[in-house]
């Protein structure tokens, strides 16, 4: 058995700064996560069929345009519709306070804003993954 | 449908479910418990797929190119599986995927599957995993198969071995030709793909590329006459494999041109494999080459599982020290602790 936990690293949207997010593929692939990297503008279907074939354990959003109360519950259908119910979902970039209370409802496992520490978002994966497993 | 067993997963995948095919790889991947059955459930139904090997440095526009064929074969009515490959980091373990990024124009077509597989870094298991995840891809009724990889070593040759055609991709401007067009790339290149043909230098490295060829034609499947636990009778088709000249296709893969002359060039040699025969002494060499290595991983990983930790460390020490040479360290290991064959 050589288990890896393989995330996807998604940018739903329109904005095209991916630097968030490829500072964060990186760091996770550091921490020993195999990250697939997909790039800017994806649809939610673009990104749940990605997830699906990749068979990922955890999806990462990175939104920065304020149009997450918008993309995530898409993108959360879109997963639910390939039947990817188990699928981790983290959002990360910039997020207001007042609106992670209810992205946590939805299903998100976490909410990362800039200046995250790295072993923040992996110990939410592990905790996540962790619970999923037992 | 129950994806968590053999039956259910192999009759879905076979059903053309999607997330089935891609448990089924991560199975295959992970090595788990599945993964054996699973490989000798869908056998039998693989074996129709055209098997593409797309290689080259690091920078030349492979994942471009990857995607601007996919697209020319999708208008002739063809689906496309795709293997993209990158290394895995040998300090964390992890990987980072990125071919996806160059291939968002395939995104929502049920036509494509890709997939994106890290090295791993096991011992020489990268070209069996490939190998492995091709079939399901094979058996999962995708007609062309493209593989896509990392561009540097010897796992290439291994990979190469389980295409029927590999292209060969190199771009203008990245340094010395004769250097990016090393031995080793020649006996695997059926195609050369040279990409970025806008660019300022690509007649130069045609050039190159023809002079390569001209020294003669290259001592096809070299590979295996270094297969010396197998050693694989060489019959009268590798006169005909000889006769096939690699061509050269000018590309830019980001503008899509040349991908359709790159299309009809793999057909060509598709149709040529299959009218020498090359195609089946093909299957036999992959055969050949995936028993081999079967067969050296199973081995190995029997002596490892029989050989005390502490005799291994012994004899790595010994071998530091000097006191004894690897091959006779080697030796005492296998005579020590011996090789038992049990039925799986």
């Amino acid at each position: 058995m050589d288990r890896k936990v393989r995330v996807l690293v998604a940018k739903p949207g329109l904005d095209g700064h991916d630097r968030g997010a490829k500072v964060i593929a990186r760091a996770l692939r550091d921490a020993g996560y195999e990250v697939i990297y997909t790039g800017i503008r994806q649809t939610p279907a673009m990104i749940a069929e990605a997830a699906l074939q990749e068979d990922v354990d955890v999806v990462g959003l990175s939104i920065l345009s304020g149009a997450h109360m918008a993309l995530v519950p898409r993108v959360i259908e879109e997963l639910k519709k390939l039947g990817l119910e188990d699928v981790v979902i983290l959002v990360g970039g910039i997020i207001p306070d007042e609106d992670v209370p209810a992205l946590l409802e939805m299903g998100v496992a976490g909410v990362f804003g800039p200046g995250t520490l790295t072993s923040e978002i992996v110990e939410t994966i592990e905790n996540a993954l962790g619970r999923q497993l037992a | 449908m129950d994806l968590t067993t053999v039956t259910g997963l192999t009759e879905a995948l076979l059903a053309g479910n999607r997330r089935a095919l891609a448990r089924v790889i991560s199975h295959i991947e992970n090595n788990t418990d599945l993964a054996r059955p699973l490989l000798a459930a869908l056998y039998p139904h693989a074996g129709q797929a055209h098997i593409i090997g797309v290689t080259g440095s690091p920078g030349t526009g492979k994942s471009t190119l990857v995607n601007a064929l996919t697209q020319v074969y999708r208008q002739q009515g063809l689906t496309v599986g795709i293997i993209a490959i990158d290394p895995t980091s040998p300090f964390s373990g992890g990987a980072l995927l990125g071919d996806r990024v160059r291939m968002r124009d395939l995104a929502g077509d049920p036509g494509v599957f890709i997939r994106s597989m890290a090295t791993r870094g096991s011992l020489g298991g990268l070209a069996q995993a490939t190998a492995d995840v091709i079939m399901v891809l094979d058996a999962a009724g995708f007609e062309r198969i493209i593989i896509e990889t990392v561009g540097v070593g010897q796992s290439e040759v291994e990979i190469a071995s389980a295409a029927y055609t590999t292209v060969v991709v190199e771009a203008p401007g990245l340094g010395d030709e004769v250097q990016a067009i090393k031995a080793g790339v020649l006996e695997i290149a059926d195609i050369f793909a040279v990409n970025k043909a806008d660019r300022e230098g690509v007649d130069r490295t045609v050039m190159a590329l023809k002079m390569m060829l001209s020294l003669g034609v290259p001592e096809k499947f070299q590979v295996m006459h270094h297969g010396r636990m197998l050693p694989v009778e060489i019959p009268q088709a590798r006169q005909d494999a000889s006769a096939w000249t690699p061509p050269i296709i000018k590309t830019i893969a980001t503008s899509g041109q040349g991908a359709k002359e790159l299309v009809d060039a793999i057909e060509n040699h598709r149709l040529y494999l299959e009218q020498s025969g090359g195609r089946l002494w093909r299957d036999r060499l992959r055969a050949a080459t995936e028993l081999r290595m079967i067969l050296r991983d199973y081995l190995l990983e029997n002596l490892l599982a029989r050989t005390p930790p502490e005799a291994l460390q012994a004899a790595i020490e010994a071998v530091a020290r000097r006191d004894i040479d690897p091959y006779t360290a080697v030796q005492r290991l296998v005579e020590e602790v011996g090789v038992e064959v049990t039925a799986h």
